[in-house]
C-alpha cells in the first residue's frame, strides 16, 4: 500500500470517500422522496382543514380533505380563473391549484396564480387562501378561512421556519390565530385586517401582537396585506354574481 | 463476549455520556418536553454513533491520521443526513417536531468522542457495541427527562393524558416551568447528584 501519509493517498481517500457518500445520499433521498412528498401533502391538507374550523388527524385528513374540499381555483391578479380543479379531476388549466407553490407564485408579478381552496361543509361555504411572507429569520406562511360574506375571517392558521421558539414561533399557538376568527378583511377594497401592537384603534380589523416578537409581527401584518390583496378583484367577481 | 456486555453496560451508569462525561447536554435540554421525540431522538443518535463507529473502525487502518477528523465528519454526517431522511419519510410528525436538532447530532460531541476514543482502535464489533452501548447510557438520561418533564409540565405521557381531571378538580396545576429548557438543565444537575451520591468514587476530591 501506498504511504498513508503522502500528499496523493489522501487526495485519492477524501475523492474516493466523498464520491462513495454523496451516492449514498442521492441514493436514499431519491428512494425516500415519494414518502416525503406525500407527508408534506397531508401536512398541507392538514393545515387547510384546521384554518377552515375542521377537526383532524393525520390519519383522516386525506378523506376529509376529500369530502370538505370541493374545488380549488386559481386566480391571477385580474380576478380571472385560470385553473379549476373539481371532484378530483383537472377542468381548467394546467397546475393543480393544490401543487401551486405560493412563495414561487408571489415573486412572478403579473403572471401570478393565487389559489383558493373553497370548503362546503353543512351548507356552508368556506374559502380558505394561503399567505405566505417573511418573519424575522426566515419563512412564514398560514391559511385565511374567510367566510361567505368574503370579507370576515372563519379561521387562521400559522406556521414559520425558523422564529424564535416562545417568541415569534408563538404565532403557531392556537391562541394566536384564534384572535382572527370574526374580524374583518377588507374596507374600500384594501386589506385593513392588520396585527397590531398596543391599543386597538379599530377593534373590527386588528389583532394583538405576540408580545416580544414586534419584527415577527409586523411580518405576519405585511404577509397578510401583501397576499389577500391579490384577492380583491376576484371577490369583486364572486360578488357580482 | 463478557466484554461486549461491559462495553454496553459501562456507558449506562459509570460512564455514562450526560452524567458523567457531560457529553451532548444541549439536544438533551431541547429535545425531551415530552417523551416520544425524545425517545426518537435517543433512537437517532444510538444508530448513529453505532454505524459511524462501525464503519470508522473498518476503515481504522486506512485513514491518513492528518485528515481523520474530516474523514468522520463526513462519515457521520451522511449518517445524520440517512437518519433525517427516514424520520422524514416515516415519522413526519417527529422529525418537525425535532427539526434542526436531527442535523445538530453531526455535532453530538458523543459520536465524535466515541469515534476518537474508541472506533479509531478497535476492532468493528466491539466499535459497534460500544456505540450502542453510549447510545443507551444517553437516551437513559433522555427518556427520564422526557418522562418528568412531560408528566409534570403537560399532565401527559407519549401524548396521552394522565393526570386524572379530579387533580386538577382539586387545585392541581401544570408546571410551566418543566416545559422550558431551564428545567431540563436543572433536572440533569438532579440526576448526577443522585447518581454521584450513589457512586462515590465518581466524586471529584
Amino acid at each position: 500500500m501506498a504511504n498513508k501519509e503522502s500528499n496523493s493517498y489522501i487526495f485519492m481517500y477524501s475523492t474516493i470517500l466523498v464520491v462513495v457518500a454523496a451516492a449514498v445520499l442521492a441514493v436514499a433521498a431519491v428512494g425516500l422522496k415519494p414518502f416525503q412528498k406525500k407527508n408534506q401533502e397531508i401536512e398541507k391538507m392538514q393545515q387547510l382543514l384546521t384554518s377552515a374550523g375542521i377537526e383532524n388527524d393525520v390519519k383522516n385528513a386525506e378523506e376529509l380533505y376529500k369530502n370538505c374540499f370541493v374545488k380549488e381555483l386559481a386566480v391571477n391578479k385580474k380576478g380571472e380563473v385560470v385553473s379549476v380543479y373539481e371532484n378530483g379531476q383537472q377542468t381548467e388549466g394546467e397546475v393543480r391549484p393544490f401543487n401551486i407553490e405560493l412563495s414561487k407564485e408571489l415573486a412572478k408579478g403579473e403572471q401570478a396564480q393565487f389559489p383558493i381552496f373553497v370548503c362546503k361543509q353543512e351548507g356552508k361555504t368556506i374559502y380558505v387562501v394561503p399567505v405566505h411572507g417573511k418573519g424575522l429569520y426566515d419563512a412564514i406562511w398560514g391559511n385565511i378561512a374567510i367566510e361567505e360574506d368574503l370579507n370576515t375571517v372563519a379561521g387562521a392558521l400559522f406556521d414559520h421556519k425558523g422564529e424564535t421558539p416562545g417568541l415569534g414561533a408563538e404565532i403557531t399557538n392556537p391562541n394566536f390565530p384564534a384572535q382572527f376568527k370574526g374580524k374583518q378583511i377588507f374596507e374600500n377594497d384594501e386589506v385593513k385586517l392588520a396585527v397590531v401592537k398596543g391599543k386597538k384603534t379599530a377593534e373590527n380589523f386588528q389583532v394583538d401582537a405576540v408580545t416580544g416578537a414586534t419584527n415577527t409581527s409586523n411580518g405576519v401584518s405585511n404577509m397578510l396585506k401583501d397576499c389577500l390583496s391579490n384577492y380583491v378583484e376576484y371577490f369583486k367577481t364572486l360578488k357580482t354574481e | 463476549m463478557a466484554n461486549m456486555l461491559k462495553l454496553i453496560k459501562n456507558p449506562l451508569s459509570k460512564e455514562n455520556p450526560i452524567a458523567v462525561q457531560v457529553l451532548g447536554i444541549c439536544s438533551a435540554l431541547a429535545v425531551t418536553t415530552q417523551l416520544k421525540p425524545a425517545v426518537v431522538m435517543s433512537l437517532s443518535v444510538m444508530v448513529v454513533v453505532a454505524l459511524s463507529n462501525v464503519i470508522v473502525s473498518l476503515l481504522r487502518n486506512t485513514i491518513p491520521s492528518r485528515i481523520r477528523i474530516i474523514v468522520q465528519l463526513v462519515i457521520v454526517s451522511m449518517m445524520v443526513i440517512l437518519v433525517d431522511q427516514f424520520l422524514k419519510a416515516f415519522v413526519y410528525d417527529v422529525s418537525k417536531q425535532l427539526s434542526v436538532f436531527v442535523g445538530l447530532i453531526i455535532t453530538n460531541c458523543i459520536v465524535m468522542g466515541r469515534l476518537e476514543a474508541f472506533a479509531l482502535s478497535h476492532k468493528p464489533l466491539p466499535s459497534f457495541f460500544d456505540g450502542i452501548g453510549n447510545g443507551l447510557g444517553y437516551a437513559v438520561i433522555l427518556i427520564i427527562l422526557g418522562f418528568v418533564r412531560e408528566l409534570f409540565g403537560q399532565g401527559s405521557l407519549w401524548g396521552y393524558k394522565i393526570m386524572p381531571e379530579s387533580f386538577f378538580d382539586a387545585g392541581y396545576v401544570n408546571n410551566g416551568l418543566m416545559t422550558m429548557p431551564a428545567m431540563a438543565l436543572i433536572l440533569v444537575g438532579v440526576i448526577i447528584w443522585i447518581h454521584r451520591s450513589r457512586n462515590e468514587d465518581l466524586c471529584e476530591k
